[in-house]
């Protein structure tokens, strides 16, 4: 097995005959935090949904461990090792904060790293919230369940689309507080930001979309200012 | 004494439509699907169970332990096969799809039953009673509003004791994000109309033996199935179970007063309920 967790290789994306993603190429070393940066309807989200299956990809253009996965469907991508902390959330109403950390261990067999314990070792608060519904809970709390729920899996990749959308600095900063320990559970993490300071924050490497396309990509370190600039609106500063 | 006595009656009475709601809320608060057919499926139920009776000469309320497993298989593959390619935004193919399967049910049973009105015997019980204070009270109609709670309340705990009853309420709130947690939402779909067509079953067990029936029957216990989802509010089931008592007591109610009036008066409840409460007695908070 190489080092490299997830390939995607000259993907492409369509809503009906719009097409969203433009032979993106992307690699995730294991153990990789990778951030996505790029202006609204840059394509990330589309590539979160096209990666977690729930926009059909060819099957070569996804590959988890070099196994294609392109062609599986959200719950079979989900097994084989991928979950997403969707934008907006998206926990269940008519579920508590636990029934909803609980059911992203749904489809699980084995043990793991994560367990509903683990996830309230992680953010205690969850656990006093624990009957209360999920959406009864602030912004940031809402944000802690959507990352356990989908910690529950034990993924090998875990996907954050805009987790920081919509949240007060201080709650952003208490949230990626978490992420040391998520990286130490085995996680290779891909975020995907629109707040660049806190991409470069996070990310061993950054990659920056535009129209479908990735620009940009190298370490935060290497990537100049001005290069993140260009690439993130497309004009030279 | 005698208004004590009616609205008793009534009570039990509701317990029989709660019995004919319980699958429609189960499935509508599940996956937003109204089963025009489930009158006619319950019919079918029904027939199936004088079926085994006839065959094997069992009690109906043995009869009914082989039918449900089979009305469940049924239902399963009704979902999977027929209603889950019909299942989208728009509502129209599946009440459409629905429609037609319950001209389908009557018209298949009318040619392997004829048109003859049929009955379960259940033997001396049906005549049984039971001296409750100042009246009295038919066994079978308390068995049958028992049986409607027993099956309100097992499909309570289903709901929300059970790692399916958890899928049932995460897809039927976002089924995309459910996806993502590895939920396949047309397989709960289809074991949520199995579970359906269970209590179909014990429906059918019950209307069978309390009156008579025929091919023709289906498309007015839907009527009262229906109202009573609707006045528990959607997706409800012990609303489903306190409308169906409403109709049963308005029922008896009217009867009391002038025996043409009884299915008016459920009616006349029906819309009385939406006129006050157009989402029903008690609706989910996030419809």
């Amino acid at each position: 097995m190489t080092d490299t967790v997830l390939s995607i290789r000259n993907l492409t994306a369509f809503y009906g005959d719009f097409q969203a993603l433009f032979g993106v190429d992307l690699t995730l070393q294991r153990g990789q935090a990778l951030a996505i940066i790029g202006a609204n309807g840059a394509g990330k989200s589309t590539l979160m949904r096209a990666i977690t299956g729930i926009l059909p990809s060819p099957a070569e253009a996804i590959l988890l461990n070099d196994r294609p996965i392109g062609a599986l469907s959200a719950p079979e991508v989900l097994e084989v090792g991928i979950s997403m902390v969707p934008e907006g959330r998206r926990l269940f109403p008519s579920l508590t904060v636990e029934e909803n950390i609980l059911i992203g261990a749904h489809s699980r067999t084995g043990n793991g790293y994560w367990t509903l314990e683990a996830i309230y070792d992680l953010f205690p608060i969850l656990k006093e919230r624990r009957h209360n519904p999920g959406t009864a809970l602030s912004g940031g709390q809402q944000q802690m369940v959507a990352i356990g729920r989908a910690l529950m899996s034990n993924p090998d990749v875990l996907l954050c689309d805009e987790i920081s959308l919509g949240l007060a600095p201080v709650i952003i900063r208490d949230i990626y507080a978490s992420f040391p320990r998520i990286r130490e559970s085995g996680a290779s993490v891909i975020v995907v930001e629109q707040d660049i300071g806190q991409a470069l924050k996070v990310a061993d490497h950054v990659c920056c979309m535009m129209e479908g396309r990735i620009t940009l990509s190298g370490a935060p370190e290497e990537l100049s200012r001005d290069a993140i600039h260009d690439a993130y609106f497309g004009v030279s500063a | 004494m005698i208004w004590v006595d009616t609205i008793v009656q009534g009570i039990l009475l509701g317990g029989l439509y709660a019995l004919f709601a319980a699958g429609l809320s189960l499935v509508f608060g599940i996956m937003r699907l109204v089963n025009l057919a489930h009158g006619d499926l319950i019919v079918l139920a029904a027939f199936l169970i004088l079926t085994v009776v006839n065959l094997l000469g069992l009690s109906p309320f043995v009869a009914v332990l082989i039918a449900a497993p089979v009305m469940f298989a049924v239902g399963w593959a009704l979902q999977t096969y027929v209603l889950n390619r019909v299942l989208g935004d728009d509502i129209l193919p599946p009440l459409l799809v629905t429609f037609g399967l319950s001209v389908v049910i009557q018209n298949g049973l009318l040619e392997g039953f004829s048109a003859d009105s049929q009955k379960l015997s259940a033997g001396p019980i049906e005549a049984a009673s039971l001296p409750l204070g100042p009246i009295t009270v038919g066994v079978m109609p308390l068995l049958t509003l028992i049986s409607a709670v027993a099956v309100i309340f097992a499909l309570n705990q289903l709901f929300y004791r059970t790692k399916l009853g958890r899928a049932f309420r995460a897809t039927s709130d976002d089924a995309v994000t459910a996806g993502l947690m590895g939920i396949r939402p047309r397989n709960v779909f289809a074991i949520a109309t199995g579970i359906a067509m269970v209590v179909a079953t014990i429906a059918a067990l019950y209307l069978g033996i309390r009156a008579n029936f025929d091919p023709s029957i289906g498309p007015a216990r839907l009527i009262y199935a229906f109202e009573a989802v609707i006045i528990g509010g959607l997706g409800s089931l012990w609303g489903t179970l306190a409308g169906g008592i409403l109709i049963g007591v308005a029922q008896a109610l009217g009867a009391a007063v002038n025996p043409e009036w009884q299915i008016l008066a459920g009616h006349i409840a029906f819309v009385l309920v939406l006129l006050i409460r157009p989402r029903g007695l008690f609706p989910r908070a996030n419809d």
